[in-house]
C-alpha cells in the first residue's frame, strides 16, 4: 500500500529529497574539510551551522525588519530586491559561521597542536573569568567586567602553559571538539532569548510553485537550495583547485610536514580550511531556514550527524564525496519516510551508511583530499 | 663574494634522550660552493640537515643562515629565509600535478592577503600567474616540462626525484640541500645528476649535498665534509678526503677502533 505512495509522490519526494541533501552536502563539506587537513573530526561543526541559523534569523527580522507570518500579511518582494535581499542573509549567515568556525579553531583546537596563540589565550581566560565570576556574583554585566579584569593575568598563565609546545594525543582534540560541541549549544540555550525553545524565522519570499515536473510542483524555495548549494559547491571546488590557497589546503592535507618545508604556512591554511567549512555551514544554515524556517539551540545536533553520515558515505576527505552523500542520504531518507514511514527515516539513513561501508570501506568516493588513494 | 659564510653550523650537539646524534659538529658553508656532507650510514648526515633546516631544534650550538640566527624560527620561516630540501625518500603530493606541486613552493613567496586570495584580486592573479611561470621554467630547467600536468604519482622514478628538486628551487631558495638525490639510480642517471647540480650552482645557488654515492659526491663537491659517529672526522678538498686515514678508516672499518 505504501508502494503506491511512492509510486504517486516519486518525483515530489525526489525534489525535496535534494534540497534536503543540498543542505546535507553543504555541512558535510565542512566535516570533509577540516579532517581532510587535520585527520579530525571536528563535532563542533554542528554549531557552526546552528550559529549560521542564527545569523539568518538575524539578518531577517533585525537587520531587515522582515515581520512574523503571524503579525499579518507579508509584502514578498520579488525580483531584485528579494534577490538583494536573500544575498544579504545569506552573507551574514556565512559571516556568523565563518567567524564561528575561525574563533573554534583558535579557541578550541589550536593550542592543543602545541603551538596556542594569544587569541586562543584570551577568549579562556575570558571565559574562565567569567566562570569564577559568576559563582560569587549572579548578574551578566558585574560578570563580564570582572572577567574583563581577570583575562590579563590569567591570559599570561595560559601563555606560559601553552609554550611547553607540546602536541596532544588524537584523543584531545576529539574530546575537545565534544566539549566546544556542547558549551556552544547549552551557551544559545541559557543567554539565546527563547532559552530553550524554538525560534520561529520569518519568511522571506512566497513559496509558490514554480513549475510541474513529471507531475511533482516544484516549489521556488526548493529551487533555490537546489541551485544555491550547488554554485556554493562549485566556487568551493573552484577554489580550492585553482587558488594559491587551495593549493595550500590540498598540500597540507596530502602531507602537512612537506608543506612546511615548502614554505607554506600551515596554522594559516588550517584557520582558512575551517573559515571555507564554515562559510559553506552559514550557506547551509541560511538556505535551511529559507526551507524549514526555524532554529533552535540544538537545531545543529541532528543535522550535524547526518551531514557527517554524508561525508562518511561519500568518503571522507572528499569534495565531491560530500556532495554525492549528502545527496544519497537526503533522497534516501526521503523514500524511505514514504514507504515505511516517516518515523523509519533516520533507521534507513544509518542502514544505508553501514551497507555502503561494508562494501566499500571508505565511502562511495574514497579519500582524495587528503592522503593517497589507496 | 665566493668565502663568505651564508650557513654556519656551530658547535651543533644533538641529543635524543641518551642518544647523541651529533656532538659538537661545526660546518661552514659558504656562498656559492657545493658542499658535500657524507658519511657512513648512521652517522649523523641527516641529522645534521634536519636541524639545519628546522625539523630538529638543536640541544646546543647556534646556526646562522645569511647573518641570522634560525633556530628559533618555525620550519616555514625558515624555508622563506632561504633554505630549501630535498627528501631522500621522496615526498612529493602525489595527487596533485607536477606544475602545482612546483607551485607550491612559489605560492609562500607571495605575499597578498587572504581576502585578496578570496577575491581574486588583480594583484593576485598577476601573483598567480608569476607562480606558475615561475614553476613551468623550473620544470623545463630540470627537463621534466614535458609531464607538467600529469599528477606527481604517476611519474617515472627519476622525474620524481628531478620534481623534488624542481619543487625546492620553486621556494627561491639561496642554499639547496640535496638529501641523497642519486638513490635508486643507474650510473648514466648519476652523470645527468651530476650535471644538473653543476647547472643548479652555475644558477647561482649554493647547494649542501648528502650522499652515499661517492663518484657523485667526489666528482661535483667544491669541498667535503666528513661525518662518523655524529663527529666530523675530516673537511676539506675532494682529493685531500679520500686520501684521509680517518676517513677510510670510517668506511671500510678498522678492527680496533678506540
Amino acid at each position: 500500500m505504501r508502494d503506491w505512495l511512492l509510486y504517486r509522490t516519486f518525483w515530489d519526494l525526489t525534489i525535496t529529497g535534494l534540497a534536503l541533501g543540498s543542505i546535507y552536502s553543504l555541512v558535510a563539506l565542512g566535516y570533509t574539510l577540516v579532517y581532510g587537513v587535520l585527520r579530525l573530526i571536528n563535532f563542533a561543526h554542528s554549531e557552526i551551522f546552528m550559529v549560521g541559523t542564527f545569523g539568518a534569523l538575524m539578518a531577517s527580522q533585525e537587520f531587515l525588519g522582515i515581520p512574523m507570518l503571524e503579525d499579518g500579511g507579508y509584502p514578498y518582494r520579488t525580483g531584485f530586491m528579494l534577490l538583494v535581499f536573500l544575498v544579504f542573509i545569506l552573507l551574514c549567515a556565512m559571516v556568523f559561521s565563518g567567524l564561528g568556525a575561525v574563533a573554534l579553531e583558535r579557541v578550541a583546537y589550536k593550542s592543543l597542536r602545541g603551538n596556542g596563540d594569544l587569541f586562543g589565550a584570551v577568549v579562556l581566560a575570558f571565559l574562565t573569568g567569567f566562570v569564577v565570576s559568576m559563582v560569587f556574583v549572579d548578574d551578566t554585566l558585574a560578570n563580564v567586567i570582572v572577567a574583563a579584569i581577570l583575562t590579563a593575568p590569567i591570559t599570561m598563565g595560559y601563555m606560559s602553559l601553552f609554550r611547553r609546545g607540546k602536541q596532544s594525543p588524537r584523543l584531545a582534540f576529539l574530546i575537545s571538539a565534544i566539549g566546544a560541541s556542547t558549551a556552544i549549544a547549552e551557551a544559545m540555550a541559557i543567554w539565546g532569548p527563547e532559552k530553550r525553545e524554538q525560534y520561529q524565522t520569518p519568511r522571506i519570499l512566497e513559496k509558490d510553485v514554480l513549475f510541474s515536473f513529471l507531475g511533482a510542483d516544484v516549489r521556488v524555495d526548493n529551487v533555490i537550495v537546489i541551485v544555491g548549494a550547488l554554485l556554493m559547491m562549485v566556487a568551493l571546488t573552484l577554489f580550492v583547485n585553482k587558488s594559491r590557497l587551495g593549493r595550500g589546503v590540498r598540500a597540507v592535507a596530502q602531507d602537512a610536514e612537506t608543506a612546511r618545508i615548502l614554505g607554506v604556512n600551515v596554522d594559516m591554511i588550517i584557520l582558512v580550511t575551517f573559515a571555507l567549512g564554515g562559510v559553506m555551514a552559514g550557506g547551509a544554515a541560511m538556505l535551511f531556514t529559507l526551507v524549514y524556517e526555524q532554529s533552535r539551540f540544538n537545531i545543529g545536533f541532528i543535522l550535524g550527524v547526518k551531514s557527517f553520515t554524508a561525508a562518511v558515505l561519500g568518503g571522507i576527505g572528499n569534495l565531491k564525496g560530500a556532495l554525492l552523500g549528502g545527496l544519497v542520504l537526503g533522497l534516501v531518507e526521503n523514500y524511505a519516510s514514504a514507504v515505511f514511514g516517516g518515523q523509519w527515516k533516520d533507521v534507513v539513513a544509518f542502514v544505508v551508511l553501514l551497507v555502503v561501508l561494508m562494501f566499500r570501506p571508505t565511502g562511495l568516493l574514497g579519500e582524495s583530499l587528503g592522503r593517497a588513494r589507496v | 663574494m665566493t668565502n663568505d659564510v651564508l650557513l654556519q653550523f656551530s658547535d651543533i650537539t644533538m641529543q635524543f634522550g641518551g642518544v647523541t646524534a651529533l656532538s659538537e659538529v661545526t660546518i661552514d658553508i659558504h656562498r656559492g660552493e657545493i658542499l658535500g656532507l657524507i658519511g657512513p650510514n648512521g652517522a649523523g648526515k641527516t641529522t645534521c640537515f634536519n636541524v639545519m633546516t628546522g625539523v630538529y631544534k638543536p640541544t646546543k650550538g647556534t646556526v646562522r643562515f645569511d647573518g641570522q640566527d634560525i633556530v628559533p624560527l618555525k620550519r616555514y620561516e625558515i624555508t622563506l629565509a632561504g633554505i630549501a630540501r630535498t627528501f631522500q625518500n621522496i615526498r612529493l603530493f602525489g595527487n596533485m600535478t607536477a606544475l602545482e606541486n612546483v607551485m607550491v613552493g612559489a605560492d609562500a613567496r607571495k605575499a597578498s592577503s587572504v581576502g585578496g586570495a578570496l577575491l581574486r584580486t588583480p594583484r593576485q592573479r598577476a601573483e598567480d600567474k608569476e607562480s606558475r611561470d615561475r614553476a613551468m621554467e623550473l620544470l623545463t630547467f630540470m627537463g621534466i616540462a614535458d609531464r607538467a600536468g600529469d599528477a606527481a604519482r604517476n611519474l617515472p622514478y627519476g622525474y620524481q626525484r628531478r620534481l623534488e628538486i624542481a619543487r625546492a628551487l620553486g621556494t627561491e631558495p639561496k642554499l639547496l640541500c640535496l638529501d641523497e638525490p642519486a638513490a635508486g639510480f643507474n650510473p648514466a642517471e648519476k652523470q645527468e645528476l651530476n650535471e644538473l647540480i653543476l647547472k643548479i650552482r652555475e644558477q647561482g645557488y649554493t647547494v649542501l649535498l648528502i650522499e652515499h654515492d661517492m663518484s657523485v659526491v667526489m666528482n661535483v663537491s667544491d669541498r667535503v665534509a666528513v661525518l662518523d659517529f655524529g663527529r666530523k672526522i675530516a673537511e676539506g678538498l675532494p682529493a685531500d678526503v679520500r686520501a684521509n686515514p680517518d676517513v677510510i678508516a670510517a668506511y671500510l672499518g678498522v678492527p680496533d677502533a678506540s
